[in-house]
């Protein structure tokens, strides 16, 4: 038995016959044929799927996509704009904060939301704010500077060096 | 500061340039294997097994074909028609792809569910009926050679024990002979557990078999493409899947770490299932099948001993291993090494008296284990070595630094012959030492200790000083499955002076596309940014072993700068025929040859290019190609010191890393930014087994953490804010004085930390802690020393 709905995505309509079953990430991933949110795990754990549904990050593995219809879903498609990059995502290339680039779209998409409740984050709260997704590769230290340097350039304040730091 | 001989704009070595590859990924638009879909493709989904040992009884599929959409369930009767039911591993050994009778470990492949969709393919997953008798499983290695053990592999002609191998290695007599002379003789047994490399992509595979052109096209989470693409026809020959019809795509890859190395069952029925279908087969495994089912790394069990004098100088060391390897060795490592490089455990230290070795047996647990992250072992070996060298340096009562220092080999002793055998490159572990130590003020650190503990409070300053042993490998030493472990490059400058080239090897996140066009712009003088690098097609890039062991730069990026410097020695021909000068008359400097006294005179690489298409020289070939297969003559042998600070709640167990600086020497760096990340994500896999990761099995074979909900991969939280800085002491036989660097921090990082762990408590008594050292563990250990007594 399948339902037909339509998902918005980063604005367009997406009209799909699916299963209720059906895991958000899936419908994305595979009806929608938006394959930048991934999947890392089976529990909800990792985060690779993180999508923006009505401004709040959600891992969308956790939810319907039966559930989803009628909201705002953005993906990391949707980031740049026909002017250029996102300031998220310049300030991960900037501050080398990807290595194989898999849980790096989910962590943007939190990164948005953080920085939208929090525009001035510490790093404390950035960790604890990124504590939901999981990065195997990076160390997590270029992705917290990645986001000071998105905080910095979204309220229009001096950029920090991406030059990287030694002892 | 590193110096740069190129510009910025061309962008050679030591410039920290950002990525090429990141546009891809930060848009969304990566491409890994579970992006691929293609027409008519169909799911695979794995029945396992929930049993660690036991003989099936039954299959009965009817359920799950009943299912509409469901297309077949195949087994290992299915497979045993066609002799696919069992495959070699690396190391020689078999694995069953399916079984026939009878399974081995917790979440072995027993079936598999092919559908026209994931979903269905799951249903079909839970209506496969299997019948299975349970047996008593081997779960204790240690008990896995009593006389009493059931014989696992009875599929083995003759096998009558679960011994897999011995290996030894050094003068056995000699190291005795300084054991039973010693002042001093510090012995400890120690578990490196059992992890997993837990890559956020996990594995999967799109088999896609064209029945009218007889050709296989393979995309899947691959480290070594061209390796399995010889596998495959080595296995499937038979049926007609000859080389030249198999073409292996490794697209985009979410993380490697030695996990995307071996060949694993889902793989080889997908292929089996798209030959005999001819529909493209989907399997992507899931978290959970993950971790409980994909080769586990580390599980040694050390005895490790250490011989020195009573003022410190170390003398001699032994260890001796046990190694679990599960129900078959489905390691990867060089085929004359079922140990890899653990005889690297000497360490950075000047003595002449070493013997090592090893026994490997059969578990019901699952098979490996992998190089995770680390050359082969090393990560085993260096930890025992760093814990010895810390509880030696206890025991003579000198600081472990100092210690250090006074054992270190010095730096004009290079090349040096260790006493296992290896002959070290290039070192300065003196200098390494002294910054790292500089950086952190570990004499103040000292201080603080002392006033700390006064208060009651404890303050832990752990070091680790580790030699690695990277780049297999030497042709006359190094080789899988009989193929010797050179790598590979190919240049194609274009007309216009724009470059294409391929390699054999395969980025999983290192960063090649960046660093290999740094390497050839450093040698060709053309501008990174108009070098495309490609990697991980069979059908187009030269043969070579592929990405682990930290060896791409040392083999690959040696076999780029080769190239180059052929294209170069052209290029010079070309420019003194364009130039009407002789070639002694000519001096290159990076992106163009001008006439020496005369520096007007000059032609660009650009120039030369153009000429090699449009007006070279008679008699020469045309165009603008190079090729270089480059076979190592050594290893090469990274360095560093890593100190680490952690504060331990007296109260709580609670431990803190307050600040942990790592020191490494690669060698020549090619971008100071793509090291610096390296070594971050190194030594957060450091962390990760030294206070958190460890697979958990009980007595019946159950895991009790095979998920991402149990299995503590750290977060941002568990990882500290890591400090990095480095020595530079160029490989002396590396055409560019590069030395891998990837995998120096998982080794390294993991004994600074417990070395800082046990430095924290040992005034109370400790002198060893086991890892993961949870709080829970050393609670209990600080209870076992009578330290709550005491306070309360």
């Amino acid at each position: 038995m399948t339902k037909k709905i339509t998902l918005k995505i980063n604005g367009a309509e997406h009209t799909m016959e699916v299963e209720p079953r059906m895991l958000l990430i899936h419908a994305i991933r595979e009806n929608a044929s938006l394959t930048g949110s991934h999947i890392g795990c089976d529990t909800s754990s990792c985060g690779a799927c993180t999508v923006l549904i009505d401004g709040k990050s959600a891992k969308s593995c956790t939810i319907l996509a039966v559930q989803a219809q009628g909201k705002e879903i953005a993906t990391v498609e949707g980031l740049a704009t026909a002017e250029g990059l996102h300031p998220i995502q310049e300030g991960f290339h900037l501050n080398h904060a990807l290595h194989c680039g898999f849980c790096t779209p989910g962590l943007m998409m939190r990164a948005v939301e953080l920085l939208e409740k929090n525009p001035n984050p510490t790093e404390d709260e950035i960790r604890w704010g990124i504590s939901g997704n999981l990065c195997r590769c990076t160390g997590y230290n270029n992705i917290v500077s990645a986001i000071q340097w998105t905080s910095a350039k979204m309220q229009g304040k001096e950029l920090p060096s991406t030059e990287p730091k030694f002892v | 500061m590193i110096k740069c001989k190129t510009s910025k704009e061309i962008g050679g070595m030591g410039h920290s340039k950002k990525r090429k590859e990141d546009a891809r990924f930060i848009q969304g638009k990566g491409n890994y294997v579970d992006d691929v879909k293609l027409p008519g493709m169909l799911y695979m989904d794995i029945v396992r097994s929930p049993y660690a040992y036991a003989k099936i009884k039954s299959i009965d599929a009817t359920a799950a074909l009943a299912i509409p959409g469901v297309v077949a369930v195949v087994t290992g009767k299915d497979l045993e028609k066609y002799g696919l039911h069992w495959m070699p591993t690396l190391m020689s050994d078999t694995q069953m792809v399916l079984p026939t009778d009878t399974v081995m470990y917790q979440a072995q492949e027993v079936a598999a569910v092919i559908a026209t969709s994931r979903y269905l393919a799951r249903d079909g997953k839970e209506a496969v009926m299997v019948d299975y008798e349970p047996m008593k499983p081997v779960m204790d290695p240690f008990k896995a050679l009593d006389e009493d053990a059931p014989v696992l592999r009875s599929d083995q002609e003759g096998k009558t024990d679960n011994h897999i191998w011995h290996w030894e290695v050094g003068d056995k007599e000699k190291t005795a002979n300084v054991f039973d002379n010693a002042d001093v003789v510090v012995k400890q047994q120690m578990h490196i557990p059992r992890i997993h490399v837990a890559s956020i992509e996990t594995c999967g595979c799109v088999a896609s078999y064209d029945k009218v052109t007889n050709h296989l096209t393979m995309y899947m989470t691959t480290q070594a493409p061209h390796a399995i693409r010889t596998v495959i026809a080595l296995v499937a020959g038979h049926v007609g899947l000859t080389e030249e019809k198999i073409r292996v795509i490794s697209p985009d890859i979410g993380g490697g770490f030695g996990g995307k190395v071996p060949v694993y069952p889902g793989y080889v029925i997908a292929i089996a299932v798209s030959f005999l279908t001819g529909a493209p087969i989907k399997w992507i495994e899931d978290r959970s099948e993950n971790l409980q089912a994909d080769s586990f790394a580390r599980d040694y069990h050390i005895t490790a001993e250490m011989a020195g004098t009573k003022d410190g100088k170390i003398q001699a060391t032994r260890f001796k291993v046990l190694a679990d390897h599960g129900y078959t060795d489905a390691s990867a490592n060089p085929s004359k090494f079922p140990t890899g490089l653990f005889s690297i455990g000497t360490g950075s230290y000047d003595y002449g008296a070493a013997y090592m070795e090893a026994d490997a047996v059969y578990t019901n647990k699952p098979p490996g284990g992998v190089a995770y992250r680390c050359s082969f072992r090393v990560t085993e070996a260096v930890h025992a070595i760093e814990r010895m060298t810390d509880m030696f340096a206890k025991k003579v009562g000198k600081d472990p630094a100092q210690l250090r220092m006074e054992n270190f080999i010095k730096k004009e002793d290079f090349p040096w012959a260790s006493p296992t055998g290896w002959s070290y490159d290039s070192g300065d572990y003196h200098a390494g030492l002294q910054k790292a130590m500089d950086a952190i003020d570990y004499h103040g650190l000292r201080k603080e200790q002392i006033e700390m503990r006064a208060e009651g409070k404890f303050l832990g300053i752990g070091i680790s000083t580790f030699t690695e042993v990277v780049g297999a490998g030497p042709s006359q030493d190094f080789d899988i499955l009989g193929i010797k472990m050179f790598d590979s490059a190919e240049i194609r400058v274009h007309p216009t002076g724009k470059a294409i080239a391929r390699f054999g090897t395969k980025s999983q996140g290192q960063g090649h596309e960046t660093t290999y066009a740094q390497i050839i712009a450093e040698e060709l003088g053309i501008p990174m940014e108009h070098i495309q690098i490609e990697e991980g097609d069979t059908d187009t890039a030269p043969y070579g072993l592929g990405t682990y062991a930290s060896r791409s730069t040392p083999t690959a990026g040696a076999a780029a700068a080769m190239a180059a410097r052929k294209l170069r020695d052209k290029a010079k021909k070309i420019a003194a025929h364009l130039l009407e000068v002789s070639e002694q008359d000519l001096e290159w400097e990076p992106g163009k040859f001008f006439v020496k006294g005369a520096p007007e005179k000059s032609k660009t690489i650009q120039e030369i290019v153009f000429a090699a298409y449009t007006n070279h020289p008679e008699g020469m070939e045309g165009g603008f190609e190079a090729t270089h297969y480059y076979d190592p003559p050594n290893l090469t042998f990274p360095s560093g010191a890593y100190i680490c600070v952690v504060e331990v709640d007296a109260e709580t167990c609670d431990i803190k890393v307050r600040r942990f600086v790592a020191i490494d020497d690669c060698g020549n760096i090619i971008n100071p930014m793509i090291v610096q990340g390296q070594v971050h994500g190194g030594l957060t896999q450091g962390i990760a087994p030294a206070m958190y990761e460890e697979l958990i099995y009980d007595d019946s074979g159950n895991i009790l953490n095979g998920t991402f909900m149990d299995y503590l991969v750290p977060t941002a939280v568990e990882s500290p804010s890591w400090e990095t800085g480095h020595t530079v002491t160029p490989a002396p036989h590396h055409p560019i004085g590069a030395k891998g660097v990837g995998e120096s921090p998982t080794v390294g990082a993991p004994p600074a930390i417990v070395n800082a762990i046990v430095d924290a408590v040992a005034h109370l008594g400790i002198k060893h802690l086991e890892i993961p050292v949870t709080p829970f563990k050393l609670f209990k250990e600080l209870q076992n020393v009578g330290y709550f007594k005491k306070t309360t």
